[in-house]
């Protein structure tokens, strides 16, 4: 059962106490990083004070306990994203970039020989760009790209030409950038009749929307934690079981083995194949948290109302500005999440976040590590606003107010 | 508490919106170079005509923000019809400007008087010090005029 009220979620989250230059903060940088509420932040502490050990080693009581804090934060990922096969196809990285990583530098050099494509798309955040380069450069696969419409969706026009030959097709479940929302299941079939498999980075949709990878049946998921209210320092790969146990180990070190000898190794068999090394495991505690936390709210009843908050941004930056204020994406909510990429005629982003910032409002200039699509565009870059589960209409008043002193300013 | 209008003054917006020397010089003995912020973006290219340790004209191209493109435009200003040497001097100036500690500065964030007498109009840029993330945006195209005058 779950209840869903963004006050409480605001009441629930500290950071969300402070003032910046005299104001109460106004956080709309959730894209970059997301917020974690008050029992996320105990579970770790809670860990820390009660449970810390080592993992996977001691017999002792507390060292069971880590382990089955560790062990559990697996089972609760899997439960969340309705993994057929359970904690066996979670592998816990740093983040998402190291996700994807994992799957080029293991899967991807395992699996793909000079000449093979990986498809991605040209709205990929770089994670999902220089692996593949960089096995580029060491394989000579080609990298191919999906392009970009004027507005600000994929270009399906040549999607099966595209796909030809295509091994792996890996691309967004919502752009960092637009936040245009792709059609993951649609483009998960079409991929799969042509013989590819699908990876998602799903970095900007798990903690906004449900996600269910036996519905949308993709092959692999990359996430992170500090982007659905998590802890930073953790993320996430998910796979078939099926998949990961051909997977050669990544890096090598303690944890990732079944045995070593003076002549060689034999790499442990499921998810700890690929976390050599103690693993952060407070971090866990607070995934495992914001997960519950995530699963009380309701991820549905997270996305409409974030809908409903870009719906409504959307109209008055459109209406209030004349003109001047462009937002990077799609204008109605029908395929897009909160995150509002904006372009001030006459404003440099840096500029419109150092004025917004002397109302304690927070978003992100930049390029927001999406160089190809920026230059599509043919923006250096924007200044990006963006929601998440604590975020209220009264959030959009003070942007709206600031950007106003913005425009006003640089005249 | 840092306040904006130290950061944005009436003379660095108005190299902002009317910056001066634009454009691309094209003689064969034109020195080029090209500065880059990769975390902003920004992205300059300075182009040089130095005769006999003269600096007889000097263009500027490329984009960013007001700080980085006022730092720029008061540049070029500064240092044309001057001597490389001279340019060198200024290029020192300013970068000590730009790295005065917050505990040099007077109550009113001023840094004292006498290092900024010389300094003309780019005196307006010492409030960047109390945004330090800005500080590269100012540094960017004096870094660019000194590898530029490294090649005269």
């Amino acid at each position: 059962m779950s209840s869903y009220n963004p006050r409480q979620v605001r009441v629930d989250t500290p950071l969300l106490e402070r003032e910046i230059n005299g104001r109460p903060i106004t956080y709309l940088d959730s894209a970059s990083s997301t917020l974690p509420p008050r029992p996320v932040i105990e579970a770790m502490t809670r860990y820390y004070e009660l449970r810390h050990a080592n993992v996977h080693r001691g017999v002792y009581q507390t060292a069971v306990e880590a382990t089955d804090v560790y062990e559990g934060a697996r089972e609760a990922t899997a439960r969340f994203i309705n993994a057929p096969q359970g904690l066996d196809e979670i592998v816990f990285t740093k983040n998402t970039t190291e996700s994807f990583n994992l799957l080029a530098k293991s899967w991807g050099a395992a699996n793909l020989k000079a000449g093979d494509v990986v498809l991605v798309t040209e709205m990929e955040h770089h994670a999902n760009i220089v692996p593949w380069f960089q096995l580029r450069e060491q394989v000579g696969i080609e990298v191919r790209f999906v392009p970009v419409t004027d507005d600000f969706r994929l270009d399906l026009s040549d999607f099966e030409r595209l796909l030809d030959g295509v091994k792996l097709f890996s691309f967004t479940a919502a752009s960092n950038v637009l936040g245009t929302r792709n059609p993951v299941k649609e483009l998960t079939r079409i991929a799969h009749d042509h013989g590819a498999l699908v990876a998602v980075d799903a970095a900007q949709s798990v903690g906004h929307q449900p996600t269910d990878v036996v519905d949308l049946d993709a092959d692999f998921f990359c996430f992170s934690a500090h982007k659905m209210l998590g802890p930073t320092g953790l993320g996430v790969l998910w796979t078939r079981a099926a998949i990961l146990e051909s997977m050669p180990p990544f890096l090598g070190g303690g944890g990732m083995i079944a045995d070593v000898r003076m002549d060689g190794y034999v790499p442990a068999s499921g998810p700890t194949r690929f976390e050599a090394g103690t693993p952060p495991i407070a971090e866990t505690a607070g995934l495992a948290a914001a997960i519950r936390y995530l699963e009380g709210l309701g991820l549905a009843n997270i996305a409409r109302h974030e809908d409903e908050l870009t719906g409504d941004a959307l109209k008055r930056l459109a209406n209030e500005f004349d003109g001047r204020v462009r937002v990077i994406g799609p204008s109605d909510t029908a395929d897009r999440g909160g995150v509002l990429s904006l372009d001030v005629d006459g404003v440099h982003p840096h500029d419109v976040a150092q004025v917004l910032d002397q109302f304690g409002v927070c978003v992100r200039p930049g390029h927001h590590c999406a160089k190809p699509l920026m230059r599509r565009f043919n923006l250096a870059a924007t200044a990006r606003a963006s929601f998440g589960p604590y975020s209220l209409t009264s959030d959009t008043d003070v942007l709206l107010e600031a950007l106003a002193s913005a425009v006003k300013m640089f005249g | 508490m840092a306040n904006l209008d130290d950061l944005y003054r009436e003379i660095i917006l108005d190299h902002y919106r009317t910056p001066r020397n634009r454009g691309e010089l094209t003689s064969p003995s034109t020195i080029r170079t090209e500065g880059f912020n990769p975390l902003c973006g920004d992205e300059l290219v300075v182009y040089l005509d130095v005769q006999d340790g003269v600096i007889v004209d000097i263009k500027l191209t490329g984009h960013g923000c007001s700080i980085s493109q006022a730092s720029s435009s008061m540049m070029s200003a500064a240092v044309k019809g001057k001597t490389v040497d001279e340019a060198r001097a200024t290029i020192e100036r300013f970068k000590q400007l730009m790295t005065v500690h917050e505990s040099t500065l007077d109550g009113n964030g001023e840094a004292p008087v006498a290092d900024i007498r010389t300094m003309g109009e780019l005196a307006a840029l010492q409030g960047v010090v109390k945004f330090p993330v800005r500080i590269k945006c100012a540094t960017l195209a004096w870094n660019t005029l000194s590898q530029g005058l490294d090649e005269a």
